[in-house]
């Protein structure tokens, strides 16, 4: 194809998107487009399976089994959408294996807020309540994206993900009016789960130089900093209403924009714990590579009983 | 033996009445896998009551680049649609 020909298809393309139509799969698409889907998407598949660590290590130690039925279909849910966002990755032209050994490899990241240990059953609701809340407003977003296999998924998880920030605001909520002891935990949870909530929206606006790119394509119908202040608006009151305090002293209502102003954010830690150098990084990954290395007798078993059968079924018809 | 899982396409039908729908895809190593996966992946809420899984490979799509000699003839033949018929506004019922 000459230059000028890819110049008109792109166009063609930009303006298909211009006009809210979707592309799928076998449509052409720039290059760029189909590698910054594998990455995003991706990033997003491995950070659901992924997320599912620090909560399922709770699952046994749920103090009710009211509590425990619920985390353990929302771990559940975390593996689903894993899926389906592989699956919507691998209609771009990459294998699974191939994604997990991005993964594996460090090569492919995943969202940062995993990186963080979860220590007490406090931090199940705070899980639940900010870092899914703030999972949701992304998700929320995503679900106009332009690329239909990504799109669909995001509703399909949008609509199962309701439960999860309910269930952790529930869990926080009845700490919260539990014994002193019990609402410390709670207030100890919000403490260290505020900041690194808020990074999981992104770099500020003026240090993401991708995000002209992606607003084109509909990867972002709002800038991360937009998406922010929709969290620390909507999470505020939700703490107040139960008596936590948000750690941040400069938190104050701003009358003219009708939204609340908040302190400056870390990013030296942010980038720190995105570079692999978080709490629990080489933990996480670790516990990755186990599974699917101890994983691989029972994928290669599966295959070969799997061929067995067929090849029985071949020499009865034969 | 480095081999990964076929691909599966899962069609699930909400309830009697309704068709099955494509819901997503997912890997198996053989049909009766796919089965078991796609009712713990696709139907953890009651959305179905049937789920047919076929192999990916098994599908022939059509090319979205020949769209215009597949799906254009349709579009000039408007004597298919009702509306293109004159009757007097008097005509009820039709």
């Amino acid at each position: 194809m000459s230059e000028a020909q890819i110049k008109s298809l792109e166009e063609e393309f930009e303006a298909r998107i211009e006009r809210d139509e979707k592309i799928e799969p076998k449509d052409w698409m720039p290059e760029k487009y189909r590698k910054t889907h594998i990455r995003q998407m991706s990033q997003h598949a491995h950070s659901e399976i992924v997320g599912m660590l620090p909560e399922g290590n709770w699952i046994s130690r749920a103090p009710s089994l009211r509590r425990k039925v619920a985390l353990l279909a929302k771990v559940q849910d975390e593996g689903g959408h894993g899926l389906y966002l592989y699956s919507a990755t691998e209609t771009l032209g990459i294998t699974r294996d191939e994604l997990f050994e991005q993964l594996h490899t460090g090569k492919a990241k995943y969202s940062s807020i995993f990186n963080y240990p979860a220590l007490t059953w406090a931090d199940i609701g705070a899980i639940g309540w900010l870092v899914d809340g703030a999972a949701i407003i992304n998700q929320v977003a995503l679900c106009g994206t332009s690329f239909g296999p990504y799109a669909r998924a995001m509703v399909r998880i949008c609509k199962e993900e309701s439960f999860h920030q309910r269930q952790g605001y529930e869990i926080t909520l009845k700490l919260a009016q539990g014994a002193p002891e019990q609402k410390a935990m709670a207030q100890d949870a919000l403490n260290r789960f505020w900041w690194p909530s808020l990074m999981m929206f992104g770099p500020a606006d003026d240090e993401s130089p991708n995000t002209e790119q992606s607003m084109k394509w509909k990867l972002k119908r709002k800038t991360n900093d937009e998406l922010r202040q929709q969290f620390v608006d909507q999470t505020v009151p939700q703490a107040e209403l139960i008596g936590l305090t948000i750690p941040d002293p400069d938190l104050k209502w701003n009358q003219e924009k009708q939204g609340y102003d908040f302190g400056a954010i870390d990013w030296d830690e942010f980038w720190q714990v995105v570079k692999g150098h978080g709490p629990c990084n080489k933990e996480r990954m670790k516990a990755r590579v186990e599974a699917w290395e101890n994983g691989e007798w029972v994928r290669d078993a599966a295959i070969a009983h799997a061929e067995k059968q067929q090849n029985k079924k071949f020499n009865k018809a034969g | 033996m480095k081999k990964e899982w076929p691909l599966w396409e899962v069609f699930v039908r909400s309830k009697n009445g309704l068709e099955h729908r494509h819901f997503g895809s997912l890997h198996a190593a053989d049909a009766e896998m796919a089965l078991e996966n796609a009712r713990d992946v696709y139907t953890r809420r009651n959305e179905g009551v049937s789920i047919w899984v076929v192999e990916s490979s098994h599908i022939t799509a059509s090319n979205p680049e020949h769209n215009g000699e597949m799906f254009e003839p349709a579009q000039d033949k408007v004597y298919r649609h009702p509306t293109f018929y004159d009757l007097p506004d008097e005509i009820k019922h039709m």
